[in-house]
């Protein structure tokens, strides 16, 4: 039974092993960070691309960006900011915080979790690799086929394998944490005493359970469609384009609420926090978050209203699309009685937090005028519906995802961020975010079409995309002081305490900040909602235990993960190689892919046979490390 | 043999949630079985989309076969009932018992993915090739997807069963052929609905 | 013999497990029967409407995945509450898709 000592305090690591512990870490902990590192990232490469395209729509007929380089350009902005900048900050933000405030010590399945990780990570990368490799998907970030399949280059081969990548990621990890959540609350947390930021990733875990699939055969049939001749697109062998729409927006409505359920569950435990008041009606809180879920998918047709499906089938869906509303509506409105009466204090994470009420609900309103079938064939595919999905997406999804950030930041790392700066970061990215996106709806109702590379001079779009490219400059400024502040506070910032700010209502707050490895040292026994606060309230400065003091097991890290995920990177190659466009299939690349299957089966023995016997942490070693925190 | 009946510590009943990992794992892999229901379900929602289009290939009810469909689906009615039997064991710690009977559920296995590979074979000499039409392409990826589920049961379970050789049943083990069990039984299931959609269905318009 | 309690508790668990035998055995011949009925169906398409045996054929189907999912996969017992909502919610939604697929695909 192998021990492994707790480091305590700063300890000189050299490189490789420093590099070791983070490759083959199993810790929710650390996984968040490591998502968060490749957010982060990824969010960087998104906005470099972003401004790109501001740059070349700033005046009429620009030649910066033509053709299918901006189609290039346009087409990966999407792809990564949805797939891999907000969905791995989501997931960053799971990580961190629903096992703390379960009260659990881990996910459910660690090595699962991991290997989710990797696969996002290496997914990206395959993504990411066609730029260099041939050019970069060029089919918009909804790939419609036949184009993606029949028209368009080697790049779609790089977003069909590198999205069924990462997309297996984020399958494991809504499994893991449907799991985690069910089973392994702390005892007296019933579902109803479960914070809001629990309950949406609940629902948001099971929405990626039923969305995702859809995904993968969609992106299988556009694979086999593209290189092995298959015919579910080709309308020339009786194939239909139609049939990718219906799979991609089945797979792609359920998506934008799983990237906006975890920002309304950041608001809902910000908010009350930093009004030092509860959050104003939890029931129905969550019987709307249960409720979106549930019509998340019943939507999807209103992105194919001038399809020609027909009166009746619009209808229904226009109707279905407006029944949203209403239980977003009405967390809305539990926002903001929350904060009517309550002693609010304007941090960083409460700026976004508020500032996100307004946006989004203008964001929301532009969905609502979307969602009239006969006005939406005047919005569809015009720079209004770019508009409306910025403003959700980026007003809604970044805002809500800023603010955790500010405000769990302290827990994941040990040190606050920046206030001062914070603000700063706040001012320029909202105002920037208004100027960036308010004109947009104008210049689509003005009739700008969306995904053009230029416009003329005559066509009266010149002011209106001038002020949009100016105000994308502002949201520059604030990432870049975003990053300064990161990099400023991780060599030296102010050190967090547990509560770190001192109004904490959640379980996570009443850990040290950074939690150590083992998260509790006792289970906690919670008694009600918001249980750290309750405790408070009562006189104690810790929740009650549910447990004695005792030995703790903890899962042992895993070099496999990431050495699986490598497999099926060699996988992706294989198949990406394969297509020699037009000339026959490149079989000996197959066999490479192959080959790559081959070793991902014996990962999967290797992992099946080996027993883990998991790392056992004595009762004195965890008497020890809480003594050093206090 | 004395009258008490023991429960000793190491024989909890059943083993296969005996533990917290043991409950997670069956949880977990309910849930998976639940994506994997929305998975074939696109499948078959594709299929049924694409059945009349058979361009200038044959079509389905000129070469299926009442026969070997009927052969096929008993073959895997009786695998799944076969890894009842296991599971039976399971509960009761006879290992052997459960050996026994999951070799059979993989044989059938075997024989079930053979009949379907024969006929596959066929078909395609008789001019139904992946490239050849809609209906083609859409037919082959359903069954072909179903068929190398099957594929992976037959090496997990076969992994498994040579392990147990050494690992035998215990709180570790026995959640792992619990579920290989429940997904034995699920992709029963999904048969069930290849054979009434696919092959009846498309008989019956013929 | 002695009857003391462990004797009886070892007693019942055995009918208990005879119980599920018959369960078992009796759910399989169903399920071969639905299966068998469903081919015959099919078999008489020369004189019955295609459309009845169509739906006929379904219907077997779907009874004999329920024998399938409350015996042989034991939904049926405890504690499978959330497995079974999570199954029908996949379920709900791959029939949402086959539904849209044979409606809204080819509009002539």
């Amino acid at each position: 039974m192998a021990t492994t000592p707790i480091t305590i305090g700063e300890e000189k690591q050299g490189f490789l092993p420093w590099l070791w512990k983070w490759l083959t870490t199993v810790d929710h902990k650390k996984i968040g960070i490591l998502y968060l590192c490749g957010a982060g990232l990824f969010f960087l490469v998104g906005g470099i691309e972003a401004l790109l395209i501001r740059i070349q729509l700033s005046v009429p007929q620009n030649d910066l960006l033509v053709g299918s380089t901006y189609n290039q350009v346009m087409t990966m902005h999407g792809t990564t900011m949805i797939f891999l900048a907000a969905m791995p900050a989501i997931f960053a933000l799971l990580n961190a915080v629903v096992p703390l405030q379960i009260g659990a010590r881990d996910v459910a399945f660690p090595f699962l979790n991991a290997l989710g990780f990797w696969l996002f990570f290496l997914g990206g990368l395959i993504l990411n690799a066609s730029w260099f490799l041939g050019g970069a998907p060029d089919g918009g970030w909804t790939a419609y086929a036949p184009l993606s399949t029949e028209f368009l280059g080697s790049g779609m081969d790089f977003y069909i394998l590198g999205l069924q990548v990462a997309g297996a990621g984020t399958l494991m990890g809504g499994i893991n944490f449907l799991v985690t959540i069910i089973n392994m609350r702390a005892p007296g947390m019933t579902f109803m005493r479960m914070p809001l930021f629990t309950w949406t990733a609940l629902i948001t875990s099971a929405l990626i359970l039923f969305a995702f699939p859809a995904l993968t055969v969609g992106l299988f049939f556009e694979l086999f469609d593209k290189i092995f001749g298959a015919n579910f697109f080709n309308a020339a062998n009786g194939g239909n384009g139609v049939i990718w729409e219906h799979i991609f927006w089945i797979f792609g409505h359920p998506e934008v609420y799983i990237l906006i359920l975890p920002a309304f569950g950041v608001i809902s435990e910000v908010i009350p926090t930093f009004a030092k008041k509860r959050l104003f009606g939890y029931t129905s809180m969550v019987f709307a978050t249960v409720l979106i879920g549930f019509l998340a998918f019943m939507v999807w047709v209103h992105h194919m209203f001038t399809v020609g499906l027909g009166p009746m089938a619009n209808s229904l869906f226009a109707i279905a699309t407006m029944a949203i509303a209403i239980p977003t509506g009405m967390k809305i409105f539990n926002w903001i009685f929350t904060m009517w009466g309550g002693q609010v204090h304007y941090t960083t994470a409460n700026l976004f937090a508020v500032g996100f009420i307004p946006t989004f609900v203008l964001g929301g309103v532009t969905g609502v005028m979307l969602a009239v079938p006969a006005a939406d064939f005047q919005y569809h595919d015009s720079y209004f519906v770019v508009a409306h999905f910025h403003y959700v997406i980026v007003g809604g999804v970044v805002f809500g995802l800023l603010s955790g950030l500010f405000y769990w930041w302290p827990k994941m790392t040990g040190k606050f961020l920046n206030e001062r700066l914070g603000k700063v970061t706040f001012w320029f990215f909202f105002f920037g975010f208004h100027v960036t996106f308010f004109p947009q709806h104008f210049l689509g109702l003005m009739g700008m079409p969306r995904r053009y590379f230029t416009y003329l001079s005559g066509d009266g779009l010149t002011t209106g995309n001038l002020i949009s490219s100016i105000g994308a400059v502002g949201m520059a400024v604030a990432v870049i002081c975003l990053v300064i502040n990161v990099v400023m506070t991780t060599a030296n910032g102010k050190k967090a305490k547990g509560d770190a700010w001192e109004f904490g209502r959640t379980l996570e707050w009443s850990l040290p900040s950074p939690a150590p490895e083992y998260n509790f040292a006792q289970i906690p026994l919670v008694k009600g909602i918001d249980p750290f606060w309750k405790a408070k309230m009562e006189g104690s400065s810790k929740v009650m235990p549910a447990e004695p003091l005792g030995d703790i097991h903890m899962p042992s890290p895993s070099i496999l993960p990431f050495l699986m995920s490598l497999a099926l990177t060699i996988v992706s190659f294989g198949f990406i190689y394969a297509d020699k466009m037009g000339t026959a299939l490149n079989k000996g690349s197959l066999f490479f892919a192959g080959m790559g299957v081959a070793l991902l089966f014996l990962m999967m023995l290797i992992h099946s046979l080996k027993d883990d016997h998991g790392i056992h942490i004595h009762k004195q070693e965890i008497i020890d490390t809480e003594r050093v925190i206090e | 043999m004395s009258n008490a009946y023991e429960l000793s510590i190491e024989k909890l009943p059943n083993p296969e949630k005996a533990t917290l990992e043991g409950k997670n794992k069956f949880l977990g892999f309910w849930f998976f079985l639940g994506g994997e229901t929305v998975l074939f379900g696109t499948l078959f929602a594709t299929f049924l989309a694409l059945r009349d289009k058979v361009g200038n290939g044959p079509a389905g009810h000129e070469l299926f076969s009442i026969t070997t469909t009927f052969i096929s689906t008993m073959i895997l009615l009786f695998s799944s009932l076969t890894s009842v039997f296991a599971i039976l064991a399971l509960k009761d710690y006879r290992l052997r018992m459960m050996q026994f009977w999951f070799w059979v559920t993989i044989l059938l296995g075997l024989c079930f993915l053979s009949l379907e590979i024969y006929e596959f074979f066929n078909y395609v000499k008789e001019g139904l090739g992946y490239k050849t039409s809609a209906f083609s392409s859409s037919f082959y990826t359903l069954v072909g997807t179903h068929g190398s589920h099957v594929f992976f049961g037959i090496l997990w379970i076969s992994t498994l069963m040579i392990a147990s050789y050494k690992k035998g049943i215990t709180t570790v083990t026995a959640p792992k052929y619990y579920i290989a069990a429940l997904y034995w039984h699920f992709i029963d299931v999904v048969w069930v609905f290849i054979f009434t959609v696919v092959y009846l269905l498309g008989i019956l318009g013929g | 013999m002695d009857w003391n309690q462990s004797t009886i508790n070892h007693y019942l668990e055995k009918q208990k497990k005879r119980q599920e035998l018959i369960h078992y055995f009796v759910s399989f011949v169903l399920m071969i029967l639905f299966t068998v009925l469903a081919f015959v169906a099919v078999m008489l398409r020369d004189s019955i409407n295609d459309y009845l045996i169509a739906i006929f054929i379904v219907t077997m189907a779907i009874v004999q995945v329920v024998f399938q999912l409350y015996y042989f996969m034991h939904m049926k017992e405890q504690d499978h509450g959330f497995p079974a909502l999570f199954l029908y919610s996949g379920a709900s939604v791959a029939f949402l898709t086959v539904i849209s697929f044979v409606s809204i695909v080819w509009i002539s």
